[in-house]
């Protein structure tokens, strides 16, 4: 069985979805889901893609081939068992190669967007700067966590305003993003910074950073998990746009829709 | 066969959150004296031959690029191991 015949089945049942995007137009875009060894969100986040309209194409580390996938995005987990340190085994991987190629390649560089591990992957790959130690606390945290856009330009928040707020779940150890005072002063500097934790710093980052972009905007990380903040009946149960369901928060929706009609646009 | 030791340490302007929790549980076991504690890695490479300043470049080329992250980590020793050379 090839890597990319693994099927992600809808809870809700076969699409066409009930309640995601309807514009098919987007339908046409394909979003890589990065899968390694000891990756956990890889079926959530592509069942995300699916959800804003977009189609997920599943890739295999061990795999030399993007399959010409328009967007990668490398998801949470505990890759490599987080042996060494978070994602840095993870770096070497094969697929990784390609990513890091595609994604500095200027003004038609590929989007790639790492989700937790995937945030601490692309550090270590040093596509984006900083690094995650353990959280100031020690303990695991998981909880539903209020975030504020703070770039709206980049390929993945563009369907947000700016300054908008978010409430997407956070369930990370090693989840303090650390930088030396240079390289926090050029991410605000030149509007790197793209989610603030609000109502508190849960972790110690360095300025209540939640998540970043690197020079161009093309790739993004972040920390918390919009994937799981997609669909009434299996989000959090808050909202920034106020009362909510339980279970009915979709916030995290944005990100996915931000990238795919950026691509087609 | 000879061992090649490799010790990786937090920056000393990281906080190490690990360090300070074995820090806080010294005095539990009556161990009063120490005022800090910070934790590191110890790694060693076996070579399977002699250790030439190639194995030993290799080893600190290692060291620098996956055993250790420089952006939170200091590499603060690379070196045969003694008692392998005896």
């Amino acid at each position: 069985m090839s890597a990319s015949s693994i099927e992600t089945p809808l809870i809700g049942g076969p699409q066409p979805l009930a309640s995601g995007n309807e514009d098919s137009s987007l339908n046409g875009v394909r979003v890589g889901v990065v899968t390694f060894p000891g990756t956990l969100d890889d079926r959530d986040a592509a069942r995300a893609v699916r959800f804003a309209g977009g189609s997920a194409v599943q890739l295999w580390h061990g795999d030399h081939d993007l399959q010409g996938v328009d967007a990668v995005i490398i998801p949470g987990g505990f890759s490599y068992g987080d042996y060494l340190r978070a994602g840095a085994i993870s770096r070497f991987a094969p697929l990784m190669e390609q990513i890091t190629a595609a994604a500095s390649g200027g003004a038609d560089a590929l989007p790639v967007l790492g989700i937790c591990n995937g945030f601490q992957v692309l550090t270590e790959a040093h596509l984006l700067p900083g690094s995650m130690i353990k959280n100031d606390s020690l303990h695991f945290i998981c909880r539903d966590q209020r975030l504020r856009v703070e770039n709206a330009g980049t390929f993945w928040t563009s369907e947000y305003a700016q300054g908008e707020e978010l409430v997407i779940p956070l369930k990370n150890q090693d989840g303090q993003f650390v930088a030396d005072n240079r390289t926090l002063d050029e991410l605000e500097g030149e509007g790197r910074v793209v989610f603030r934790y609000v109502d508190g710093n849960p972790n110690g980052s360095r300025r209540d950073i939640a998540g970043i972009s690197n020079a161009a905007g093309n790739v993004v990380g972040l920390m918390p998990h919009p994937e799981h903040a997609v669909e009434a009946g299996f989000g959090p149960d808050s909202s920034a746009r106020g009362a909510v369901d339980v279970r009915g928060g979709t916030d995290g929706l944005g990100i996915f829709t931000s990238v795919l009609k950026k691509l087609v646009g | 066969m000879p061992r090649i030791v490799v010790d990786v340490m937090p920056k000393p302007e990281i906080l190490d959150p690990q360090g300070k929790a074995i820090a806080g549980a010294l005095p539990r076991i009556g161990l009063t004296g120490f005022a800090g504690v910070r934790q590191g890695k110890r790694f060693e490479l076996t070579v399977d031959g002699d250790v030439t300043d190639e194995v030993l470049e290799q080893a600190r080329h290692a060291a620098v690029t996956l055993l250790s992250n420089p952006v939170i980590e200091d590499v603060t020793r690379v070196e045969v191991l003694e008692e392998d050379a005896q």
